[in-house]
This record gives C-alpha cells, structure tokens and sequence, in this order.
C-alpha cells in the first residue's frame, strides 16, 4: 500500500501540485487519470522520488520515503519496478541484458539463475525467444512490454506505469493493459498507472483519482466514473461524441 | 551567476565519488571506456602530433637566423614545448572535441529518453555508473596518449628537420637529448591527468544536466567542448604558474 499526504510541487512560479492525498492500495489497478499539464506525472515522480515534494509524504507501507536518506531511498527503490513513457530501455544493450541489468546490479546469482529469470519475465510478456534483439529492433508495443519485464525482474511490490498506451494502436493497448492487470493480480503488487486513455480507464481503473489543474478533483472506481456529476470529469472522460454517445447507453 | 553551476558541478562530483554498488560491475564499464577513450582515440593524435612536431621544428628553423646559435638548439626547442606544452595541451583539446562531445550527448541522450530515470528507479546511483568509469579511464588512458603523442610529435620534428635539410640528423638528436630535465615529463603528466578529469567531468555534468530533447542534446554537446577548452587553458596557466 502507497499513501500519498498532502502534496505540493512548484516548478519556479508554476505550481504545479496543490495538497494531493490519496491510497493505493495493494493487489490493485491504481490510475492517476487528468488533462496534459494536470499534473500526474508530476505527482507519479514525487512518487518514486524523481521530484522532491516541497511538502507532504510518500509512504510505502508505512515507510516514510520522503523523510528517507539516500541509502534507505535505495532500499525501497529495489521493491520498485517502473514502466516508462518512452520505455526508457538502454540501447546499447540488448532485450536480455536490459532485464538482467538489475539482477546483476543488486543480487549474487549465478548466470544460469539470471538467464533462468530472464527467460520467465520474457515469457510472461509473450516475448520468448527475442533475448538478443537491441531496443532499435522492436517495435512501440515490444519495447513496452520488454519494459514490463524489466520492471518485474526483480519481482517489485510496487510498479508504476507512465502513459503505458501513449503512441500504441487500440489493439496493442489492449495488450498492455491486460499484461499490467494480470501481473498486478498474479503478484499481488501495488500498481500505480498514469494514463489519459479512457479504454484503460474503463478496462482497468479498480481506483482512479482525477488530478485537475493540480488537484485532486475526483477519486472513484470505473464502475463509479460513468455516473459522476463532476462537470470536470464528465468534460474529461466524455470529450468526443463517441463517448458521449456511450455514456448515454449506460 | 557561476556559484549555482559550480555548487551543482561539486554536487555531481560528491555523487561521482559515492561507494559502487558492485566493482566487477563498474571494472566491465572502465574497461570498454577506456577501449572507447583510449584506443579510440590513438590514430586522431598520431596524426596531430607528428604533424605538430614537423611543423614546430619548420617554424623554429626559419626563426634562427643567427649562425651563432647552433642548429641543435631546434632539437631542445622541439622536446621541451612539445613536453611542456604542445602535446598535452593541443591532444587535450582534440580529445574534447572527441570524447567531450561524445560523452555529454551519450549522457546528455540518457537523460531525455529517461534512460537516466530508469536508473534512478532502480535504486543505481547514476552519476556513479554513467560517469566515474569514464573519468576513471580517461585519467588512466589520456596521459597514455599524451606519451604517444610526445614521441611521435619529436619524432615527426626529426623527420621534418632532416628532409627538409633545416638541421641535420646528428644536431636534431643532440639537442633532443642534451640538457633533459625529467621534471617536464612529471609536469606534461601531471597536466595530462587534470586534463583527462577536465574533460569528462565538465563533458559529463553538461550531458547530465540537459533537459528538452535533441536540440537540447546538441547543445550541451557543444557547450561541453567550449568549457572544456576554456578549463583546460585556465588549467594550463595555473600548472605551468605553480610548477615551473
């Protein structure tokens, strides 16, 4: 379980979080959900300690992250796998040294046990057999999922997921979203999903918080979000004619 | 306007220099750096300090004009600004051409792709993983160079002066070898390591820092070769001001 205590971040003049609270708990699809500039990844990277808060607290499990030294930092960001954006896959090393990447950094197995390792995280995201393929020869979906398996190399407890559908067809979000879900599910981890894809909202939001213009506007459930009177959200999650449509069948 | 650079510089540093989370680790990345700084770089100053040598003994030959200095002076000439100066100054400004832009857009491209994040995240302290290899082995290596480049530049002088008829064989090597202080390979040296730190810390600190995207990355190369440069003169003046 992550709580978040009143956060603040300003940017120079740009106040960018005003006093965010929130829990995410365990075993669920947590989605941070707002307009670009709402301030959710922000809020995702006071999370991991990428930002510093200039107020409030982070606490993993009842372990206080913003109050935390470097050392004890490292020690939680071990428990931590994060899926970015971009992937954030390093280049010069193929599929199957970016995964074992942190086995190598921060355990003592053998090769054989990493390879093992690698090979499992491969499998379970239905990318067996492409160990020695550089980042340059995936495509935007395949380099997601290779981030997904880095991420659970080390079998986190906390996963947090940037804009995991951003440049991604229907189709393959989809995908992604499934493997984000089965994964939080199997292993019971705390998953913490930044996303504007209302396909991801409805599929997988168990706990969503709607972040506007720095705040926390609304915070609900999928099932809750279709019949919210928050003019924000409405504006939000029902901006196209097609979901408007959508709405109106419920 | 330079304390909150230089603050965030020291800062850098202080994280550079922390404990590594695995040696055998970091010992890989010291090795293929020092392929990539070191080996990398051979050719580039071969051919600059054969050249520099050829050109410095020309230059001194067509200055001596008084038959009463000896032409063997040409050689002393040679070896003690090629010791003192030429060779670590000129090779250390090339490399950060050479490896300064390349280290700060490697770095400076990490860093907008969120390669730099993803190291965070997973609780590597990265300036110690993408930068202290590198100062480590451009610190073994550039001084390496630096030695090269100091017999091959007097070497190309010989070659220049005894084509050329500027100064014969004989007069080229006895001013080469009389009067030779080991002093000024100890200063060359000492020159050649504070250079090498120079060069991949400014170059490092500039990649590190860069936000925006590749537009950004340009910029921070190029920056990285500018200060590099400047730091490297300012170096250069203060070593030869307190050491000679």
């Amino acid at each position: 379980m992550i709580e978040i205590n009143d956060i603040h971040k300003t940017f120079g003049d740009n106040y960018v979080l005003k006093g965010i609270s929130s829990t995410f708990k365990e075993g669920m699809n947590n989605l941070i959900i707002g307009g670009s500039g709402s301030g959710k990844t922000t809020l995702l990277k006071c999370m991991v300690g990428l930002h510093e808060p200039d107020q409030g607290s982070v606490i993993y499990d009842g372990r206080d992250f913003t109050r935390m030294n470097f050392e004890e930092k490292i020690e939680i960001r071990k428990e931590i796998g994060m899926l970015f954006q971009s992937s954030a896959l390093f280049d010069s090393m193929t599929v199957e040294e970016n995964i074992m990447f942190p086995l190598n950094m921060f355990t003592d197995q053998k090769k054989k046990e990493k390879l093992d390792r690698v090979n499992f995280c491969l499998e379970r995201v239905n990318l067996a057999g492409k160990n020695k393929l550089l980042p340059a020869e995936l495509s935007g979906g395949m380099k997601k999922r290779v981030g997904i398996a880095r991420a659970i190399s080390m079998q986190p407890k906390y996963l947090f997921v940037d804009e995991p559908n951003s440049g991604l067809d229907p189709k393959t979000s989809i995908v992604i979203d499934e493997l984000i879900n089965e994964i939080t599910d199997e292993y019971r981890i705390t998953t913490v999903v930044v996303t504007h894809d209302m396909n991801s909202v409805m599929g997988i939001g168990e706990h969503i918080i709607f972040l506007y213009n720095g705040q926390k506007e609304w915070e609900g459930s999928n099932k809750e979000i279709a019949h919210t009177d928050n003019q924000q959200l409405n504006d939000f999650v029902f901006a196209s004619k097609f979901t408007q449509a959508a709405k109106e069948k419920l | 306007m330079i304390f909150y650079p230089l603050g965030k510089y020291i800062l850098l540093l202080k994280a550079v220099f922390r404990k590594p989370e695995k040696w055998n680790i970091y010992r890989k990345e010291i090795f293929h750096e020092m392929n990539s700084i070191g080996v990398g770089s051979v050719w580039i100053i071969s051919i600059i300090s054969v050249f520099l040598g050829m050109v410095t003994t020309v230059q001194t030959a067509y200055q001596l004009v008084s038959d009463l200095i000896p032409r063997s002076i040409i050689g002393s000439i040679v070896r003690d600004s090629t010791i003192l100066e030429l060779s670590p100054t000129i090779s250390a400004i090339v490399l950060a051409g050479k490896v300064g832009s390349s280290v700060a857009s490697q770095i400076g491209t990490m860093r907008v792709t969120e390669q730099i994040d993803a190291l965070e995240i997973m609780g590597i302290n990265s300036p110690g993983y993408l930068i202290l290899p590198k100062i480590i082995a451009a610190v073994i290596t550039i001084p390496l160079l630096i030695v090269i480049s100091i017999g091959l530049s007097i070497w190309g002088g010989y070659l220049a002066g005894t084509l050329s008829g500027a100064v014969s064989s004989n007069d080229f090597i006895l001013g080469a070898t009389d009067g030779f202080r080991g002093f000024t390979i100890v200063v060359s040296m000492i020159k050649a390591i504070i250079f090498a730190f120079i060069i991949t810390s400014v170059s490092a600190y500039q990649g590190f820092y860069t936000s925006g995207g590749a537009l950004e990355v340009g910029i921070s190369s190029t920056r990285a070769v500018v200060i590099s440069c400047i730091m490297i003169l300012f170096a250069d003046y203060l070593v030869a001001q307190l050491l000679l």
